[in-house]
């Protein structure tokens, strides 16, 4: 039987990866096995409140870098809060309080000392739907770099803007038009569009919230060849409702369920053998 | 378990589990009749076992073809992933047990024509009856859902090697004292060799069904007596 060969050997890099990685600060129970590289953003007993209510309960989770993670769960299970506490998008929502300790690089990014705006720059964000400014597809991507000082020169930005457009991989198509409005393009070409934006300000980690949700298939397959391409220099957090996606593009996975991380590991293996019965009635759509 | 929330998936994977069984069921019929075939020299049932071996390549056919199907439009997983999985390797298992119990019972159209030999007869016997009970326990594991029961099956292998290794001794003997058995004694050793076989089908089987279960590979290794000098 080949098949029990591939997962022997599997499960047997499986534990020399977590023998390795033994000697890392241990993360709570339902985060095993760090896949990929090591850990870029790591939260601790993150809790999150909105006024009274209380969104998400102690989670806490190592995001490996040069890797992407996918987070799922069923809707209002915290997912989205989570990806927002990672650049301080929750500071912008009246009465919301974060708990815990989320560091990136071991740097606390609630710290007075760190300066949102800066944060965001290196932790770039992704919305469901595609949100470029009324403006050209060559502000668009150019506005981001001037408001932050990162070219010197007219040339130096005309560079940086095609080299992000290219490794978003939407140069080709919109080269002979830069200066038509951004808006003008596909709900697809407007989402690429948006990540070269987020890409232009080289930032460390990427958020995407449901980067496809709105994309119809052949799109969604752009973007996703896209996130594996840029997954070798960044670290990827991604939300998406599409198991089928989480499993496609990431190479680990948390399980979210009303607040809680229920479980977190290896996409393979979540979606193979998950641990928790709430994970694997979700993934299979059963009545949790 | 909870219920899929989508009926008819959980419909069809049931379904796809229920032919698995059937398959399962008729598959133990063959090997039955088939060893009945050899032990009370009938020619007629053989030949039914020759004839009903069809249906058990449609059964496998019609199977893989339903879990492919749930692969393309339900796209299973954990779970649910394993138990499609596991149907299709466990009715590939069971048309392999079919052909080998065909085997047997065309085996035994030639063994009629020859001098009963009584000895080998309950030999043979005594290591089919094993052999079935193996695949009647497999199968029952599968039905049941039973990781245990498919692991008691999986553990005591070594009993049909024991007596395929007796039966290996006990036929040498019989050929050199009587070179004019040696068709006879020929044929009956490829029975013993397909019911062996099949003893490993059945254990392929409580691999599959730990895994379907469990989600976790067997890794011990299994009990094995391999001692074939005579």
């Amino acid at each position: 039987m080949n098949f029990r060969l591939g997962r022997l050997s599997k499960s047997a890099m499986t534990r020399q990866r977590d023998d390795a990685l033994a000697h890392e600060a241990p993360t709570a129970e339902v985060d095993r096995a760090p896949a990929g590289g090591a850990a870029k953003v790591k939260a601790r007993d993150v809790n999150v409140f909105y006024g009274d209510k209380q969104a998400l309960f102690d989670v806490s989770l190592d995001v490996p870098e040069k890797a992407v993670t996918a987070l799922i769960g069923p809707s209002g299970c915290g997912k989205s809060t989570f990806l927002r506490c990672i650049n301080r998008m929750n500071d912008t929502i009246p009465g919301c309080r974060v708990e815990g300790s989320i560091t990136l690089d071991s740097q606390d990014i609630n710290d007075k000392a760190v300066d949102p705006v800066l944060l965001r720059a290196r932790v770039g964000m992704v919305f469901q739907k595609p949100n470029p400014f009324p403006k050209t597809i060559f502000e668009n991507v150019a506005y981001g770099p001037r408001i932050h000082g990162i070219a010197s020169s007219k040339s130096e930005l005309e560079g940086l803007v095609e080299s992000s457009l290219k490794r978003a991989g939407l140069w080709n198509e919109v080269a002979d038009r830069l200066h038509q409005p951004g808006t003008s393009l596909s709900g697809g070409q407007q989402q690429r569009l948006v990540i070269a934006r987020a890409i232009a300000v080289s930032p460390e980690v990427i958020l995407m919230d449901e980067p496809c949700s709105a994309l119809d298939p052949i799109a969604t397959a752009r973007i996703e060849e896209l996130i594996d391409e840029l997954r070798s220099q960044y670290c990827i957090v991604i939300v998406t409702h599409s198991m089928a996606q989480a499993a496609r593009v990431s190479q680990k996975t948390g399980f979210f369920h009303m607040g809680k991380l229920v479980e977190a590991g290896p996409t393979d293996e979540i979606f193979t053998n998950p641990r928790d019965t709430r994970t694997q009635d979700y993934i299979t759509g059963r009545f949790g | 378990m909870n219920e899929h929330i989508v009926k008819s998936y959980e419909d069809e994977l049931n379904a796809l589990t229920a032919e698995c069984a059937r398959m399962g069921g008729l598959t133990e019929a063959q090997v039955a009749d088939a060893l009945e075939a050899v032990v009370k020299r009938d020619q007629q049932l053989a030949g039914q076992v020759v004839v009903r071996d069809k249906r058990l390549d449609e059964l496998e056919t019609e199977i893989e073809r339903k879990a492919i199907r749930m692969i393309a439009l339900r796209q299973p997983l954990a779970n649910d992933l394993r138990r499609t999985v596991a149907a299709m390797k466990i009715a590939n298992n069971l048309e392999r047990v079919g052909d080998l119990a065909k085997n047997i019972a065309k085996r035994s159209l030639v063994l009629i024509e020859a001098e009963p030999m009584t000895p080998l007869n309950r030999s043979i016997e005594r290591m089919g009856r094993l052999v079935s009970s193996r695949l009647k326990e497999v199968l029952d594991a599968y039905t049941s859902n039973d990781v245990d029961r498919a692991v008691a099956v999986w553990s005591r292998d070594d009993e049909v090697d024991e007596h395929y290794n007796s039966l290996f001794r006990e036929l040498l003997t019989y050929m050199m004292g009587d070179p004019r058995t040696i068709t006879a004694c020929a044929h009956l050793l490829f029975v013993a060799k397909n019911l062996e076989r099949i003893g490993d089908h059945a254990t392929n089987i409580a691999e599959i069904i730990h895994y379907e279960i469990t989600g976790q590979e067997m890794i011990s290794e299994r009990p094995k007596t391999d001692s074939l000098r005579p």
